[in-house]
């Protein structure tokens, strides 16, 4: 669901933003906040393919890129803070939902579960993120600038038909594979009886993340469809015209 | 004859009667046609008449405009003094199902009060099974279970006899909203509240009590705001005047606040929290303030833009801070 839906904001809002808004700093700093992103999730991409070259497997290449996608996933927070002052024109609650759900993924079940780290579905949706955050990142780049090749916007409407669907089956296959440790250890639950009256218990959470998925993924998908129309649409018109 | 009185009778058209199109705002058909209709009527007659031809589209779930994409017309509007010949061309939208304010807060309040009973009284199933039907040993949970229901009572009284209603109706989708908002936040709390493992409040019965004394003043304090506020709507719509202290000492927090009547809300569930001691419900006292705050910092915008003569000294909700 964050595989492609991290771009899906900047979509329903941006794509033609104004730039009435902010200034020359601004615009200034969101183009070297783009290109550190784009080149840090390079950076990401690079590793798998030679630690993948080096093993010769698909195996435990999680742990060859642990590091740079903890660190950029997180930066990825600034993006709330963006929209919160204004300098991008989208909705703070929608990217801030993208955001954290990809920083939980990250963080609260990944790095939380060590067991999951070895499964195949972690490199599922690591290869699906970093290829729609490459994309997404220099597209913002080349916006920012007004030279936007048409290659990065196709590439940028088109690839999410596989990435988004192979993201989400990796992240639900990466929360199913953690589930049972996390109801062994009892991994972020509180128990009754305590001082505050309190409890939760993160493996029936965990199901109720998985079970939201079923909801939010049609309506992303094809939220993005819609956009690819609006978007690309009017050159599939011209071509036909000649 | 005056040179207006002659060009009123003979220049005006129609001052006869007007012919009514209504199209449907999305597939812009003609679904109705009134014939003959009084230039004096209003939109709300007009919808009178249309739902003769259609009377499961009651007036309150009906949407006139003039252009599809423009304003919705309101019901006191009159056909002579919109800008229409002697066809009148309007667009219909259908808004849904509507339910009156009233039922839609008695709606609301009534699945807090009955949820949090039925944890009370441990009904079977919600608890394990040694558990059903018993009560708690802690005179904090009965008190408790006292407060919230009396609060639930106060709202659902308040919402019969106190209140008047401006707009008529609201959304179904929103009601439902609402009602799984409050009744499924007080599900989560008086499941804790009435656990069989609940833990009273760390410093007894002095905890409790002034939390309860807090609870008290600031329920009273939320009925007085009410009754003001519904005192001021009593002098017409024309004499419009903001809210100021009256001689109950209650409303003197008008000196601080343009919306006591958050502050007291809000206070009434910190003061709960603190009867309790339960996460849940702190947690259930966040959100609650959240929203009242933009409502209150959208009141105080209002309040601040009409009225020239605002005092500064008010803040939206919290006094000198928020």
């Amino acid at each position: 669901m964050s595989a492609a839906a991290a771009g899906t904001s900047k979509a329903a809002h941006g794509d033609v933003a104004p730039k009435k808004r902010r200034g020359p700093g601004a615009l200034a700093y969101l183009v070297i906040y783009n290109v550190v992103m784009t080149a840090g999730w390079l950076v990401i991409a690079v590793g798998l393919v030679r630690a993948y070259l080096a093993r010769g497997s698909y195996h435990g290449l999680y742990y060859s890129i642990e590091k740079p996608l903890k660190f950029f996933q997180t930066g990825a927070m600034l993006e709330i803070l963006h929209c919160a002052v204004g300098i991008v024109p989208s909705s703070v609650v929608l990217t801030g939902f993208q955001v954290m759900s990809r920083v939980f993924l990250t963080w609260a079940v990944t790095h939380s579960v060590r067991e999951v780290q070895s499964e195949d579905s972690v490199l599922l949706f690591v290869t699906a993120w970093t290829v729609t955050e490459i994309i997404r990142y220099s597209f913002y780049t080349f916006s920012l600038l007004n030279h936007l090749p048409f290659l990065i916007k196709w590439a940028r409407y088109t690839f999410f038909f596989v990435l988004y669907p192979m993201g989400v089956t990796g992240e639900l296959l990466t929360i199913y594979a953690a589930l049972p440790y996390v109801q062994k250890t009892g991994l972020y639950s509180v128990t009754l009886p305590n001082k505050y009256n309190f409890s939760f218990d993160y493996h029936s959470f965990l199901i109720l993340v998985m079970i939201s998925y079923i909801p939010l993924f049609p309506q992303l998908y094809f939220h993005m469809i819609r956009q690819r129309k609006k978007v690309l649409g009017h050159i599939e018109d011209y071509s036909k015209v000649e | 004859m005056s040179r207006t009185t002659f060009f009123e009778k003979c220049c005006r058209p129609g001052t006869g009667t007007i012919q009514v199109a209504v199209l449907d705002a999305n597939t812009r058909e003609q679904i109705c046609f009134l014939d003959k209709v009084d230039p004096y009527s209003t939109i709300g007659n007009i919808k009178c008449l249309f739902q003769k031809s259609y009377p499961h589209w009651y007036p309150a779930r009906q949407a006139l405009k003039l252009d599809p994409k423009g304003k919705i017309l309101r019901d006191e509007e009159i056909l002579l003094h919109l800008p229409v010949g002697t066809t009148a061309t309007m667009f219909f939208i259908d808004l849904g199902p509507q339910l009156g304010w009233t039922m839609v807060f008695l709606a609301e309040y009534i699945g807090p009060l009955l949820t949090y009973l039925l944890f009370y009284f441990r009904v079977p199933y919600i608890y394990s099974h040694r558990y059903a039907s018993t009560s708690s040993p802690h005179p904090v949970v009965t008190r408790a279970c006292a407060c919230h229901t009396f609060h639930y009572v106060k709202r659902m009284i308040e919402t019969i006899f106190v209140h008047r209603f401006t707009h008529g109706t609201m959304p179904l989708r929103i009601i439902v909203r609402n009602c799984a908002y409050y009744w499924g936040f007080s599900a989560w709390l008086a499941y804790y509240i009435n656990h069989p493992l609940y833990t009273p409040p760390s410093y007894g019965e002095i905890q409790f009590n002034y939390g309860l004394i807090m609870f008290v003043m600031c329920e009273l304090g939320n009925f007085s705001i009410h009754v003001t506020l519904n005192n001021l709507r009593g002098d017409g719509i024309r004499g419009r005047r903001y809210p100021i202290p009256t001689k109950n000492p209650f409303t003197w927090l008008f000196l601080f606040v343009s919306c006591p009547n958050y502050t007291y809300e809000v206070g009434a569930w910190v003061s709960f929290s603190i009867m309790t001691q339960c996460l849940p419900v702190a947690f259930y006292t966040l959100l609650g303030f959240i929203q009242m705050s933009i409502w209150a910092k959208g009141k105080h915008r209002a309040y601040s833009r009409e009225f020239k003569d605002y005092p500064s000294l008010r803040m939206a909700i919290i006094p000198l801070i928020l």
